[in-house]
């Protein structure tokens, strides 16, 4: 099977996507939690009354607005390549995400749209409950929008509240509650969102960092840094407590993807989690035949006891995965394979009955697809029938690649928990500023968040290839048939419109950062 | 009302000062997406190419068992 696909088709499909998803999200962390940021400043202001905290307010909601500005709609890119390069995928989970983003485009049209217009024109022109009513709107806008999102990202990643009906082609929603709070669904939404506060928290703290140094605005700054290291610490205790629950989540759905953020070739008990450690170019060998890892420092027992919560429990390595662990229950993915052609056959068939009007054949293969028994031994592996044929090894994700990844952003997060805290403890005491290096640190930690989220989002995408819905559809069977050449066109096209948007957005920015809080 | 909301908005838009290039950035990026990329790059396929779901099932169908 799928020989006859042009695999240069696939990885500019991908390789666009990834562009225009990874742009987007240059933006989009920033404005989910700096306008709760600017929320908690404007609400001081109201509280006090005190100029300081207006001029705080409005400093910030400015550099909101440019961040918002420049990256709103550049989601939407994202659906017209759905509609174009991946319209197969696009057919394929049509309800699923039809519903949810509905529902984000209502709101973050009339959330997002009606009030932040008021959050920017409102200063004296309405009360200031009201402004700051418009300021809290705004904020929760952001998020609900990002609410819909991550649902039909979640559903990807871990298919549930669906039927699929074989007669169109589609996944159709049984319980849209079970697609919304799933606990894939509900534990990425809280990392992403606690995440992006951290990311926004960290922002305040460099860019007042920065006026610090230069001995501008002291007062304006030191208050800035104690909302956001407040802000902060309990965005980046939250970020780690929903990050390990994530793993876990991640050990039980997407055991290979787990055992890629690890590179665990051979599963084990008491298994150690490696704290840091370089890996070797030529890891993705099934079975590995060497060392994989230069060198490593591991933790003893840790990743046993991060996914089970107790060092005896069986971590499957990449190698059980694909070969299957009698003992742990582990199904060989060549048996997946087998199972998934079946499904595959069996729908081949029903829609051939189908279209010669065999009415009886075409009955008795419609009730196997609702037939609970045979849907979960044979549709459940679907996906993996469209390998029969192929090398094993394309069924396991980029090992270096989710490795690298997943422990830059652990290693990342650390520091910037540790910065949060210091930050927080040392503006208590009123002797945040005193050490230049610490507030060096602060400035140059700015784009260390961002590089975090996307690590993150490189391995929640990249760790479960080769399934666009998980273990149900590769890449290979979601994408449209274009012409390779077509793709790259406008993946430069997007290359470049991006990254002058990019560019536009640092320029303003900066501009109006040096004008400071008192620049018109 | 309609009429104070519409005020509202003008007086904001009028006193821009920053705001304004801001808004020019977000008029070319709008027309880029809609008015180039949509128009000729981003048709939606199976929108273009069939005319009802039934049909489109269809060929979505055909794709995936015949790969």
């Amino acid at each position: 099977m799928l020989e006859s696909i042009d695999m240069s088709l696939i990885n500019w499909s991908r390789g666009q996507f990834a562009l225009t998803a990874m742009f987007h999200w240059l933006f989009v962390p920033l404005t989910l939690g700096l306008s709760f940021l600017v929320a908690f400043m404007h609400t001081i202001y109201v509280t006090t009354g005190s100029e300081e905290w207006k001029k705080i307010t409005r400093f910030w909601m400015k550099l909101f607005g440019i961040n918002f500005a420049i990256g709103v709609a550049t989601g939407i890119i994202l659906e017209f390549e759905f509609g174009t390069n991946w319209s197969n995928y696009s057919w394929f989970v049509g309800d699923i995400f039809g519903a949810p983003l509905a529902v984000e485009g209502i709101l973050a049209f009339f959330l997002e749209s009606t009030f932040i217009a008021i959050m920017f024109f409102g200063w004296d022109k309405v009360s200031k409950r009201f402004h700051l009513t418009a300021s809290w709107l705004t904020a929760f806008g952001a998020s609900l929008s990002a609410v819909w999102i991550l649902v039909a990202n979640s559903w990807m990643q871990h298919p549930v509240g669906t039927v699929f009906n074989p007669d169109m082609a589609r996944n159709e929603m049984t319980s849209f509650w079970d697609v919304v709070f799933s606990e894939v669904a509900v534990n990425k939404f809280m990392h992403t969102i606690t995440s992006s506060f951290l990311l926004a928290s960290l922002f305040v703290i460099g860019i007042s960092a920065w006026f610090l140094l230069r001995k501008r605005e002291v007062l304006f700054a030191k208050r800035s840094t104690l909302i956001a290291s407040v802000f902060g610490v309990l965005a980046a205790a939250a970020t780690i407590v929903t990050g390990d629950t994530s793993a876990r989540i991640v050990a039980r759905k997407q055991p290979m993807k787990f055992a890629a953020m690890e590179a665990l070739y051979e599963g084990q008990t008491h298994a150690p989690l490696v704290a840091i450690g370089a890996m070797r170019t030529d890891t993705t060998r099934i079975p590995n035949p060497r060392e994989d890892f230069i060198f490593k420092i591991e933790i003893p027992n840790a990743l046993s006891y991060m996914v089970f919560l107790t060092p005896s429990g069986f971590v499957p390595g990449i190698t059980d995965l694909v070969y299957g662990n009698d003992e742990q229950g582990i199904i060989s993915y060549p048996e997946k394979i087998e199972r998934g052609a079946i499904a595959i056959q069996t729908l081949r068939e029903l829609k051939r009955a189908k279209d010669r009007g065999d009415e009886d054949t075409y009955a008795a293969l419609r009730e196997k697809f609702r037939d609970p028994e045979w849907l979960d031994t044979y549709y459940r592996h679907f996906g993996y029938g469209y390998y029969k044929g192929r090398e094993l090894k394309e069924l396991i994700p980029d090992v270096k690649m989710n490795f690298y990844a997943f422990h830059i952003m652990v290693i990342l997060g650390l520091h910037f928990l540790i910065l949060s805290a210091l930050a927080f403890w040392l503006s208590l005491k009123n002797r945040w500023g005193r050490q230049k290096w610490l507030l060096w640190v602060a400035l140059l930690t700015i784009p260390l968040p961002y590089i975090a989220s996307q690590a993150g989002w490189l391995v929640a995408e990249m760790g479960r290839q080769p399934w666009v819905v998980y273990e149900l559809m590769p890449t290979l069977s979601a994408v449209s048939r274009l012409k390779p050449g077509a793709v790259q066109v406008t993946f430069w096209i997007f290359a470049v419109t991006f990254t002058s948007l990019f560019i536009a957005e640092i320029k303003i920015m900066v501009n109006q950062i040096k004008k400071g809080p008192g620049g018109k | 009302m309609f009429k104070k909301v519409f005020r509202f908005y003008l007086d904001g838009f009028r006193s821009m000062t920053w705001g304004r290039r801001l808004w020019g950035i977000i008029l070319i990026k709008l027309f880029i997406m809609f008015a180039i990329l949509r128009l000729f790059f981003f048709p939606d396929i199976l929108k273009r190419d069939f005319d009802t779901d039934r049909q489109r099932g269809d060929h979505v169908l055909e794709q995936i068992i015949n790969l």
